[in-house]
C-alpha cells in the first residue's frame, strides 16, 4: 500500500470525473427523478417504517447505478496502461475510497431530495446523530462491498444486470442491518440498541475491503 | 477396491440414521390439558398424553409447585393417552406456575412443566406425600420436548445439510485458490461441481428448515438474522453460477469465477456464523438462544446426530466425486471425438 500512489490515483479519478460532468449529472438526475416518482405516488409519508424502507431502496438502486460504472472506463488498452503505472492493490483501494466519497455525496443528495419531497415529519422524534451515522455507514458500506463486484462484472463484459445479480446477496444482510439501525434511529432509540447493527455493517465493510485488496490483483493479471 | 471404505461407511451411516432416527419412539409426554389456569377449590382436568400408558397399574397424578406436592383426589384413565383427574387445589401456592406430574407403572413419572397458571398465591401449603414407586419402561427413546415433539428428528437432517454445504463450499474455495495459482481448468471444473452439489444441500437445508419452522414457529419463513443469512448464503452461490454462465471464454471464466468464489465463501461464513450472533434470533444457537448442544442435546440424540453429520458429509463428498469424474470423462470423450 503506497499512500502517494493512492493519492495520485484519487486525483486522477477526480479529474476524469470533472471532465465528464454528465456522469455526476446523470447520478443526481437518477436520484431526483426516482424521488419525484415516489412523490407522485405517495405525496407525503409520515409512517416511520415506510419512509425508512423507501429511502433505503432509493439509495440501494442509486448505489448499483453509480458503482456499476466505476470500472467501465478501463477497457482494452487503458487497463494495461494503468497496470504499468500503479499496483492493482492501490488501484482498488483508491477506487473504493473514491466510491465511498461518491456514495456519501449521493446519500446526502438522496436524503435532501427525499426530505424535500416526501417530507421530514418522521425526523421530528429521531435521534439525528444516529440516523446520519447510519446513512453515512450504509453509503460507505455499499461502496466497500460493491467495488470488487463492479470490477468482476466489468471484466465479465456484461454491464449492470450481472452487477446487480452478483452484488445483491452480498449487500442484502448489510442493507437489513442499516435498515434496522436507521429505523431505530428514527424511533429515537438509544445508541446502545442500534450499535450491534452498525457493528455488523462495519464487519462487512472490513471483510469486503480486505478481500478486494487480496483478490483484485488476480483480476487484473491476465 | 481401495478408497471404497468411506463410501461403504457413508451408506451404512445414513442407513443407520434413517432407520434409527425415524423408528426410535419418543419418550412419553403430556401434550395437552383441558384447563391452563387453576384456582383454589375443586378442579377437574382432562389430560392428553403422547406415547403414554395410562391404563397400566398404580396410576397417579399430582401437582408440583415450588417442590410442594398436592395429590389428585381422583384419577381415571379413559384410554392409554387420555386421563381425567380431579384435584382439590389448596390456597397458598408460592409460585405462579404449577407443574403437572402423572405416574404409571410403565412410563414412570411424566411431567408437564408450567402446566397451569396459578391463582390464590400465598406462603406455602401443607405438603402431601404422593408418588409412584417402581416403573418398567427402559426402552431407548428420544426426548419428547414441548413444541418440538416428533419434529426433533429433523435434527438429523436439517443441521447436517448445512454442515455438508459448508464442507463442499470449502472444497470449492480450495479448488478456486488453486485456480488462481495454476490457471488449471481441471480445478475450475472441480470448483464449480463442488458449488453445484453444495447448493443442492443448501436448498435442502432451507426446505427442511422451513418445514421445521412451520411445525415449531407456525410459519414457513420469518425475517430472522439466521434465516436471512442462510438465504443470502445460498443466493451468493446462485449468483456464482450466473457469473459462470455469462462468461464464454473458459480461461477468463475460471479466473473470474475463482475470484468471486473466494469472495462468496468468506461472506457465506460471515452470514452463517458471525452476523446471527450479533443480533437477536429465534434460531437455536444464536442471539442468546442456546443451541441443542448446550443443554438439551442429550446423549440419546447424540448417538444418531454425530453419525448423521459424518454420514451426510461423506455422502456429499461422494456426490461431488461422482459428478466430477463424470464431467472429466465427458470432457475426454469430446476431446477424443475432436481429434
Amino acid at each position: 500500500m503506497d499512500r502517494n500512489e493512492i493519492t495520485s490515483l484519487l486525483q486522477l479519478e477526480w479529474r476524469l470525473d470533472r471532465r465528464q460532468k454528465h456522469a455526476w449529472g446523470s447520478m443526481a438526475l437518477y436520484v431526483v427523478s426516482t424521488v419525484y416518482t415516489c412523490y407522485l405516488g405517495v405525496k407525503q409519508l409520515s409512517t416511520v417504517a415506510t419512509w425508512n424502507a423507501l429511502f433505503w431502496i432509493i439509495v440501494l438502486f442509486a448505489a448499483f447505478n453509480a458503482l456499476g460504472r466505476s470500472f467501465q472506463r478501463e477497457e482494452g488498452g487503458r487497463q494495461i496502461y494503468l497496470h504499468t503505472l500503479a499496483h492493482p492493490r492501490n488501484v482498488v483501494l483508491a477506487r473504493t475510497l473514491y466510491n465511498a466519497g461518491t456514495m456519501v455525496a449521493l446519500g446526502a443528495v438522496s436524503l435532501a431530495a427525499y426530505t424535500l419531497f416526501i417530507g421530514d415529519r418522521v425526523l421530528g422524534e429521531a435521534d439525528l446523530g444516529l440516523f446520519f451515522c447510519s446513512v453515512l455507514l450504509g453509503s460507505i458500506g455499499f461502496a466497500c462491498a460493491l467495488t470488487l463486484i463492479a470490477a468482476i462484472a466489468a471484466r465479465a463484459g456484461s454491464g449492470l444486470g450481472l452487477m446487480a445479480i452478483l452484488g445483491f446477496p452480498i449487500v442484502l444482510p448489510m442493507l437489513l442491518a442499516t435498515l434496522r439501525a436507521s429505523k431505530l434511529a428514527l424511533d429515537g432509540v438509544a445508541w446502545s440498541v442500534a450499535g450491534n447493527y452498525l457493528l455488523a455493517v462495519l464487519a462487512i465493510d472490513v471483510l469486503a475491503v480486505a478481500l478486494s485488496a487480496i483478490l483484485f490483483p488476480y483480476l487484473w493479471r491476465d | 477396491m481401495k478408497g471404497l471404505w468411506w463410501k461403504v461407511l457413508a451408506t451404512v451411516l445414513l442407513l443407520y440414521v434413517v432407520i434409527v432416527g425415524l423408528r426410535t419412539p419418543l419418550g412419553p409426554a403430556i401434550v395437552q390439558t383441558s384447563v391452563s389456569r387453576i384456582a383454589p377449590g375443586p378442579a377437574e382436568v382432562d389430560v392428553w398424553g403422547y406415547g403414554t400408558h395410562f391404563q397400566q397399574e398404580k396410576l397417579n397424578a399430582w401437582l408440583v409447585n415450588d417442590s410442594q406436592r398436592v395429590c389428585a383426589a381422583n384419577v381415571v384413565a379413559v384410554s392409554d393417552d387420555h386421563l381425567r383427574v380431579s384435584f382439590d387445589v389448596p390456597a397458598g401456592f408460592r409460585k405462579s406456575m404449577t407443574d403437572l406430574e402423572v405416574f404409571d407403572s410403565f412410563d414412570g413419572p411424566v411431567t408437564r412443566f408450567g402446566a397451569f397458571y396459578t391463582d390464590g398465591l400465598g406462603s406455602g401449603i401443607t405438603e402431601q406425600p404422593c408418588g409412584g414407586g417402581k416403573w418398567l419402561n427402559l426402552a431407548f427413546a428420544f426426548p419428547n420436548r414441548n413444541i418440538l415433539n416428533e419434529s426433533i428428528r429433523n435434527l438429523f437432517f436439517h443441521v447436517p445439510m448445512w454442515f455438508t454445504m459448508v464442507m463442499l463450499m470449502s472444497i470449492g474455495v480450495w479448488k478456486s485458490i488453486r485456480v488462481l495459482r495454476t490457471n488449471s481448468l481441471e480445478d475450475d471444473r472441480a470448483a464449480s461441481v463442488a458449488v453445484q452439489v453444495g447448493l443442492v444441500f443448501g436448498v435442502l437445508g432451507l426446505i427442511t428448515g422451513s418445514l421445521w419452522a412451520r411445525v415449531t414457529w407456525e410459519t414457513w419463513w420469518t425475517s430472522d438474522p439466521k434465516l436471512n443469512g442462510a438465504a443470502a448464503g445460498v443466493l451468493i452461490y446462485l449468483a456464482y453460477l450466473v457469473l459462470r454462465g455469462s462468461v464464454p471464454e473458459p480461461a477468463k471464466r475460471a479466473r473470474l469465477a475463482a475470484i468471486y468464489s473466494i469472495f462468496a465463501y468468506s461472506f457465506m461464513l460471515l452470514f452463517f456464523f458471525v452476523l446471527p450472533r450479533l443480533n437477536d434470533s429465534l434460531h437455536p444457537g444464536n442471539g442468546g438462544n442456546p443451541a441443542f448442544g448446550q443443554y438439551d442435546l442429550d446423549n440419546r440424540l447424540r448417538t444418531v446426530f454425530y453419525p448423521a453429520c459424518l454420514g451426510w458429509i461423506l455422502f456429499g463428498v461422494w456426490m461431488y466425486d461422482l459428478r466430477n469424474r463424470l464431467l472429466r470423462l465427458q470432457h475426454r470423450l469430446s476431446d477424443a471425438n475432436d481429434q
